[in-house]
Order: structure tokens, then C-alpha cells, then sequence
């Protein structure tokens, strides 16, 4: 059947089933394969998106759950938020293998868009959900630091 | 910086008039324009200046796409904004891994293996330039100058792409000069960033499971519940009428079945509608607890010794004489890799044959055994490298697993469409490739001073070489290396120690998993040489130093690391109440590692606090890599011995996705102290090293603040609690 998505500010129309993955949508049919897939249960947060700027893992949402949402991708993140954490990503090389890092990112800015001087524990709540197997934690905290001091000032 | 991925991109991006300086299957420099075809580049050099660093090995974070190209534009005296980054294509003679003599990547040799190649690469296309530019200004070379990619000579100067053309028509000389180390601006600034960073954090970095191609179907397999069991019948009425399914077929060898779909969703799907009927007659029907006891079992007559300069009578003589005898038994469980990019390899028909779509570890395995099974000739096979979303070994396996399965369910389905080959984590996790389960028991004979006398070190585990083909490199009298490494050749001066090896028997497949046999050879190890500390009542430490002394290379560069480590650490001074401090240190992969880890404990549960590192891999290239490696190599390692391990029920594996294979998370640990040492010796291994110390400092931190010691592993089924 058809349904409308609105993915990084455009409205796309796709020929899919209502209990398709948001994931597969994004990768398959619209070519953005900036999301990830790592597990397809949520549980380990390659698949984030933004769900009405909400962090969101995309294999476990379904078309007919986003109704009137306004979905963000890695590709379509713009703003001062994403700015900075992209930023910071990049000045402290926090990336190995990249494949979680999308996920990463919009779980970040995600955070800092609700707090914008997160603590330790504010971070490890926020980013518990994304798995990162080339252990690249310190600098992602780091990097979410730094960024968040950006914003600041 | 955009990174290349294709060959025929930066080919064709190159133009008529760039230079390229490459090699000959000989060895020998050669130069000239990349259209000429006569050889395959390392580096080329665009009409506009751009460099572009053809990299050999491929990206799984380790940081090759960078290290490589630092060693170029090193000599070159190149901008590092005008380097860009292409794999290399297959090709087994021109790219291979000077450490193994094949197109490979592994071992922690990468930066290790290029560091002469690569900077002879880069020396010999600023020679041509400069002579180049000699010409053009009727100077003498010696009189020239090369910074951040502008040639000059009395106030004029020219970029590399005016020089390109006239370079490209003069021989390359036959040894250029290489740099002197004082000399380095680019090799060891610890702030050159990375050329992977930014497609990284946009989104645009493009891996295999990214690959969409005119046509492509993709394919998931419905493999066997148990490993060994094959197809005897199969039912896919269930996924007709699925939206997007395509069809389903047996694989030649029956060990699973091609399920088809126009896109990841409907494969996925289709799969689980459809019904296998397994032959279950030739496969492992055990449960884990069983085989760890036939393991142990093993322990009592070793097959093979692997120290031939130990009598083990002698060892047997010094536990009987002993003052005291330490002895503890070390249970080590089957380990998935489980990159965060599952398995997978997309292969589209070419005029002449194939082409491969792939994060390609072992180019030189997977273009013959894709065209064995394709009927096509080597050189047919095309592969093209893409970012790999990590691989922690995985990736490499002897018989290209995945990369077959993908040539398979191509030819089943005719050999025209594209199929793109996807794993999902079930896949990953449930198959196989392990990490193999392994049984130590280790008994040392102290003296009245706590001397070690006698040690007797008996291990079982399966070999990972035997049958593969490179059993005949690796396995000698028995003994596969790869099952012993960290342990027999320990450069500890070790009176009567003796390592008995016996190997078990199972279908499961098992693989080097990130450091190999050092991650159970060096956990066992260094817990041992903490019990005999303590035995001793001397500090683990000072203990260890006491049998590192001497000249001899291997201890003087393990005694450096443990005393920066120590230092780094606070080791002398007294621990806060409540805290625990453990440290084990390494050798591994021509690399010295040594760590302290500092925990504490909150109602039972034990939380890391610190780890505090010091890496010796010689001439330090990438200092901020090296770091990331240890980094991350700890990580990785922390996690395992923490609390993951596969295990089987009725020979089914019984974690499938990462709820029951639960990761090292972010709140699960605390900073990463990560110390250099600084050294002119030619650079080692850093992909690998960080991880073997990491799992015996936290388990004798553990121990240090609660008594207990973790000897069997994951430490949460030896009842140990994290928060």
C-alpha cells in the first residue's frame, strides 16, 4: 500500500506494508543508508533516527507508528546542535570503524537538545542504547563535552 | 576528504597527465602515467595536485586509511589536505602484506608491514618532482626545495600537479633517500586527523551493506540449527505470496538454504516463513558444559609439548620438591566477534566475470575460492574494498565464508541478477567462527623464598589452523601457534616451565577473534604470576620485574611498559579506600602492553574505574591511533571477560542477538589513560596488543579489593556482579 513519510524535511510516498520497518524504508526504498542496521531489535541503537526530534530506534518503528512525524536522519541533521556534535566528533577523531557512529550522533545531539550541560550520568543514560564495538566511549563522552561547551559559549 | 573507493574512480579521476609510482611484482619502484596500466599505484598525483595514497589493507577502523597514507605524505612533504584515500583492488602480488607474502590484512601488521614500502613510494614521487621541476628551471635538484606540497627554488615555486606530467616521463630512481627520523613533521603528530572522520559523522561513508546495485536481490540463508547439519528437505510454501519474496533454493552443499527477497525486509522475512527440514546426523549435538568437561578432561595427558626445551619430567620434579604449589584451572568460552556491521558481500556479473562488493580482509583467499566456485579464472574476480564496519577478525577467514556463500546464491540464482549476500546479528551470533572455548590448568612450584621453581601449563582448546591453509606456516610438530601464543614463548625467565597442548575436536568453526590466543594465553598467565606474587608476599609488580631483568630486548621493553604503567598509575602509592588495583602486562604482535585497572565496589558490585595504559610498538606513526587502539582493544576486551560467552544447548547456540550477548556499554566504563613510550624502534602492532593485559588487570584488580579470584570466565558466571 502507499503511505506518506516525512524524512528530513520532504514528503515521500512509498509502496510498502504498514508493519515495515522505518529502518528498511530509509535504506531500501529512499537510498539513505547513513542509518544502520546492526541488530533489528533496539538493542543496540545503529538504526537512530529523530522521531519529532526525539532519538528513536528505527528497526523497531513501524510505518504506521509515524503518522504526522517528522523523521531526521544522519543526512538531514542541520542546526547548531548538530553542528557541534559533528564537530566535536571530528576534532577528537572519535571514530574506528564509523558503522554505529550515525547512530551515535543523533542520539547525541538528541541529548543535548533536551540538556544542553549533561552530566556523566546524563550521558550514559542518553547513550546507553548504542552499542559501540570498537569501544570508542571515552571520546564519545568527550566529544559530547565538548560540544555542549560549544553551545555555551 | 572524500575517500575513493573505487579503482576505476581514481583511474579515471586521474586523467592522462597525473603521475602514479607503484611497484613491480618485483619490488622494483616504477613510474609513469596511471593509464599506462604497466603497474598498480600507491600513489598518484592529479593534474590539480591532488595525491591520492592507494591503501593496500583494508578499513575496519584500525586506522589504516590514514596511517598509509601518513608514511607518503611523510616523504612526499604533501599537504595532508590534498591526500586522498583509495583501496587497493585485488591483486596479489602487487599489494601483498609484506608480513605474510598475500593481499591480507591481519596480525596488527598493517602500519608495521608498509612503513619501508610506503614512504619509499612517497620519497620516489617527490624525487621525480623535484627533478621534474629541475628541468623545468635548469636548477640543480639538490637545490630544490618540497614543503606542504609546493615545490620550490629561489622564490619560484610550483605545485605537484604542474610537475605531474613532466615527472611521469623520468625513471624513478632506484632507492630513493628516505627521510631521517629527526626529520618527521607528519609520522608522530599526535594531532594529524583522521581521513575517515568526516564521511563518518555525515553519513556518506559507503560499506558493503550500503551497496545497492540495478536489479539486486538480496539474499538472507536459513542456516542450520546445529552446526553440521544439512538440508534434507525444504518447504517454502509458507513465504509464496510474501510481498517481495523471490524464491528460495538449497545451497550446493546443503548447508543452508538461499532465501531471496527484492530487498533486506522481504529476505528477512521470507526466511522465517520457510521450513528446512535438517539432517541432523553428522552434527554437534553437545551442550557447552559437557564440552568444557571434555576439555578438561583433556588436561590430563597433553598431545603435544610445546616448549621441546622443557623436559616436563624436570617441571613434574619441581612441584614434588616444591615449598608451596599455586595451581588454578581457567575456563575460557566460545566468543563471537560481532562487528556492528553484520556479515556481508554483494557480487554483480562484469563483462568478464565477477565483481565483489566487500570490506575484503583476505583478498588473496576470497578471489580464488569465489572463482573455484564460479568456474572463472583468478583474474576475473574483481574485488572492490569498502569500508568494513569493524571485523575484529571475522572478516578473515581461510575459506571466505560469506564471500562463498555469496558466489553461491549468485550462481543458483543463474549468474546475471546481483545478490547482495546479508547477514543478520542471529547469523553473526549463532554462526560460529568462534573464539575457541579453552581449559587451562596451571600448577607453579615456589621455593622457600617464593621463587618459581617449576611450572606446569597444560591447555585444550581447538585449533584454529589446522585444516586451513595456512596449517602449514603456522602448526609445527602438532602444535598450532596460534593455540600457545602468549604463553610458550613467553619472555618471562621462567625455570622448568613447561606448556602441554591437547587440541578438541568440534565441528564448530572457530576463528582468530581480536588477538587471538593471547586472549586467553595471557589471561591465564598473568593471573598465575599475581597468585605467585601474593604466594611470595611481594608485589605483583616488583614480582614481575623480577623476572623480566637482563638485556635480553623482550624484557627490557616489558619492564619499560610495566614501570611507565605502574608510575602513571599511582602503583606505589596507597589505594582510596574501597578500591581495588590490578596490573598485567604483554607482549603481543611485536608490541609490549602493560595495564592497571582500578575498581571499586559498591554493595557487592564491582564498577571500573580507571585504566591506565603503557604501549611500547616502537616508532610511534600515529601516536593518536595507537591511542584510539588501546582504547578500544581494551574495551573490546573488558566486555568479553565481563560477561560474554556463547554456549550451546543441544548443540543450538543460545545467544542470538545482543539482549542475550549483552555489549560493554558506555556506563560500563570509566577513562582510558593511554602512555606512549617513545622509541626509535621500526613500529609494531597496535590493533591487537591493547587487549590481552586488559581482562588479567581487571581480574586481579577484582581480587585485590574482594579476595576473589575470576578464573572462570565471563567473570559474571563466576558469580562477579558489575553495576
Amino acid at each position: 500500500m502507499s503511505l506518506t513519510l516525512h524524512i528530513n524535511g520532504e514528503t515521500h510516498s512509498v509502496d510498502a506494508e504498514e508493519d515495515t520497518p522505518l529502518l528498511w524504508v530509509i535504506r531500501d526504498d529512499l537510498d539513505m543508508t547513513g542509518t544502520k542496521f546492526g541488530c533489528g531489535v533496539a538493542a543496540c541503537g545503529s538504526c537512530t533516527v529523530l522521531v519529532d526530534g526525539i532519538a528513536t530506534r528505527s528497526c523497531q518503528t513501524y510505518l504506521s507508528d509515524l503518522e504526522d512525524s517528522q523523521v531526521t536522519t544522519i543526512e538531514g541533521i542541520r542546526g547548531p546542535v548538530a553542528d557541534a556534535v559533528q564537530q566535536a566528533w571530528r576534532d577528537l577523531d572519535v571514530v574506528q570503524c564509523g558503522y554505529c557512529q550515525s547512530g551515535q550522533i543523533l542520539s547525541a545531539v538528541s541529548l543535548l537538545s533536551e540538556v544542553p550541560k549533561p552530566s556523566d550520568a546524563d550521558i550514559d543514560a542518553a547513550m546507553a542504547g548504542n552499542v559501540c564495538r570498537c569501544a570508542t566511549y571515552r571520546r564519545i563522552r568527550a566529544a559530547i563535552h565538548r560540544a555542549a561547551a560549544k553551545l555555551e559559549s | 576528504m572524500t575517500l575513493q573507493t573505487s579503482r576505476r574512480g581514481f583511474l579515471l579521476a586521474g586523467g592522462l597527465s597525473a603521475l602514479a609510482v607503484g611497484f613491480t611484482p618485483g619490488g622494483r619502484l616504477a613510474a609513469g602515467t596511471p593509464a599506462s596500466h604497466a603497474f598498480n599505484p600507491f600513489v598518484t598525483i592529479d593534474s590539480d595536485g591532488r595525491v591520492t595514497v592507494i591503501v593496500k589493507h583494508f578499513e575496519m577502523g584500525q586506522g589504516t586509511s590514514t596511517g598509509l597514507p601518513t608514511l607518503v605524505a611523510e616523504e612526499l612533504d604533501a599537504d595532508w589536505e590534498q591526500i586522498a584515500v583509495a583501496f587497493a583492488p585485488a591483486d596479489n602480488r602487487r599489494y601483498a602484506n609484506l608480513a605474510f607474502g598475500i593481499q591480507s590484512t591481519g596480525g596488527s601488521t598493517a602500519i608495521a608491514n608498509s612503513f619501508l614500502q610506503y614512504r619509499q613510494a612517497g620519497a620516489a614521487a617527490r624525487d621525480l618532482l623535484v627533478r621534474a621541476a629541475a628541468g623545468i628551471w635548469g636548477a640543480d635538484p639538490a637545490d630544490i626545495t618540497v614543503q606542504k606540497g609546493m615545490v620550490g627554488h629561489g622564490g619560484k615555486t610550483l605545485g605537484f600537479g604542474a610537475l605531474a606530467a613532466a615527472a611521469a616521463g623520468l625513471t624513478p630512481a632506484e632507492a630513493p633517500r628516505l627521510k631521517d627520523p629527526s626529520a618527521f613533521r607528519l609520522i608522530g603528530d599526535p594531532k594529524l586527523p583522521r581521513k575517515d572522520s568526516q564521511d563518518k559523522t555525515d553519513g556518506r561513508a559507503r560499506f558493503a551493506m550500503d551497496m545497492k546495485l540495478p536489479g539486486m536481490v538480496v539474499c538472507v540463508l536459513k542456516r542450520p540449527p546445529r552446526f553440521g547439519a544439512r538440508v534434507r528437505q525444504l518447504d517454502s510454501s509458507g513465504a509464496e505470496g510474501l510481498p517481495g519474496f523471490v524464491g528460495a533454493k538449497s545451497l550446493p552443499d546443503a548447508s543452508g538454504v538461499a532465501v531471496y527477497g527484492k530487498d533486506s525486509w522481504s529476505a528477512i522475512r521470507a526466511r522465517d516463513a520457510i521450513e528446512v527440514d535438517w539432517d541432523m546426523t553428522q552434527a554437534e549435538n553437545r551442550h557447552s558444559d559437557r564440552m568444557l568437561s571434555d576439555h578438561l578432561a583433556l588436561l590430563a595427558a597433553p598431545h603435544y609439548q610445546a616448549r621441546k626445551q622443557v623436559d616436563p619430567a624436570e617441571t613434574a620434579a619441581a612441584l614434588a620438591g616444591a615449598a608451596k604449589v599455586v595451581e588454578a584451572e581457567f575456563h575460557f568460552p566460545f566468543l563471537a566477534h560481532a562487528p556492528m556491521e553484520p556479515l556481508v558481500c554483494v557480487i554483480e556479473p562484469t563483462a568478464q566475470g565477477v565483481r565483489l562488493y566487500d570490506g575484503s580482509q583476505f583478498p588473496a583467499n576470497t578471489q580464488p575460492t569465489v572463482a573455484e566456485l564460479l568456474g572463472l579464472e583468478v583474474e576475473r574476480v574483481e574485488i572492490e574494498t569498502l569500508y568494513a564496519g569493524g571485523s575484529f577478525g571475522r572478516r578473515a577467514t581461510p575459506n571466505s565464508d560469506y564471500q562463498a556463500e555469496a558466489a553461491m546464491a549468485f550462481a543458483l540464482l543463474g549468474g546475471e541478477t546481483p545478490v547482495k549476500l546479508v547477514w543478520t546479528r542471529e547469523d553473526d551470533l549463532g554462526g560460529g567462527y568462534y573464539r575457541p572455548m579453552a581449559a587451562h590448568r596451571a600448577r607453579i612450584a615456589l621455593d622457600q623464598d617464593g621463587r618459581i621453581r617449576g611450572w606446569d601449563h597444560r591447555l585444550a582448546t581447538k585449533s584454529i589452523l589446522k585444516g586451513s591453509p595456512f596449517e602449514s606456516f603456522l602448526v609445527h610438530d602438532g602444535v598450532d601457534h596460534t593455540s600457545v601464543e602468549g604463553l610458550a614463548d613467553s619472555p618471562y625467565a621462567l625455570p622448568a616451565f613447561s606448556v602441554g597442548l591437547s587440541d578438541f575436536e568440534t565441528p564448530i568453526p572457530v576463528l582468530w577473534w581480536r588477538s587471538v590466543g593471547h586472549t586467553h594465553n595471557a589471561y591465564a598467565m598473568e593471573v598465575m604470576m599475581d597468585l605467585a606474587a601474593e604466594a611470595a608476599g611481594q608485589d605483583p609488580v616488583a614480582y614481575r620485574l623480577s623476572y623480566l631483568e637482563g638485556e635480553d630486548k623482550d624484557r627490557r621493553r616489558l619492564t619499560g611498559v610495566l614501570k611507565l604503567a605502574a608510575e602513571k598509575a599511582g602503583w606505589s602509592g596507597p589505594t582510596a579506600p574501597n578500591r581495588g588495583r590490578g596490573v598485567a602486562v604483554h607482549k603481543s604482535f611485536d608490541s609490549y602492553v602493560a595495564e592497571v585497572v582500578e575498581v571499586s565496589g559498591h554493595d557487592g558490585a564491582i564498577r571500573i574505574e580507571k585504566v591506565t595504559c603503557a604501549v611500547d610498538c616502537g616508532l610511534p606513526v600515529n601516536p593518536d591511533i595507537i591511542k584510539a587502539q588501546m582504547e578500544g582493544g581494551i574495551g573490546y576486551g573488558l566486555g568479553a571477560v565481563m560477561r560474554n560467552e556463547i554456549t550451546l544447548s543441544g548443540g543450538e547456540v543460545e545467544q542470538l542477538n545482543f539482549p542475550d550477548y549483552e555489549p560493554l556499554r558506555i556506563a560500563d566504563i570509566g577513562p582510558i589513560e593511554v602512555h606512549i613510550l617513545p622509541s626509535a624502534e621500526a613500529p609494531t602492532g597496535v590493533g591487537e596488543p591493547g587487549l590481552p593485559p586488559a581482562g588479567p588487570a581487571l581480574a586481579n584488580a577484582i581480587r585485590a579489593l574482594s579476595g576473589t579470584t575470576a578464573t572462570q570466565l565471563p567473570m559474571i558466571k563466576g558469580g562477579i556482579a558489575f553495576s
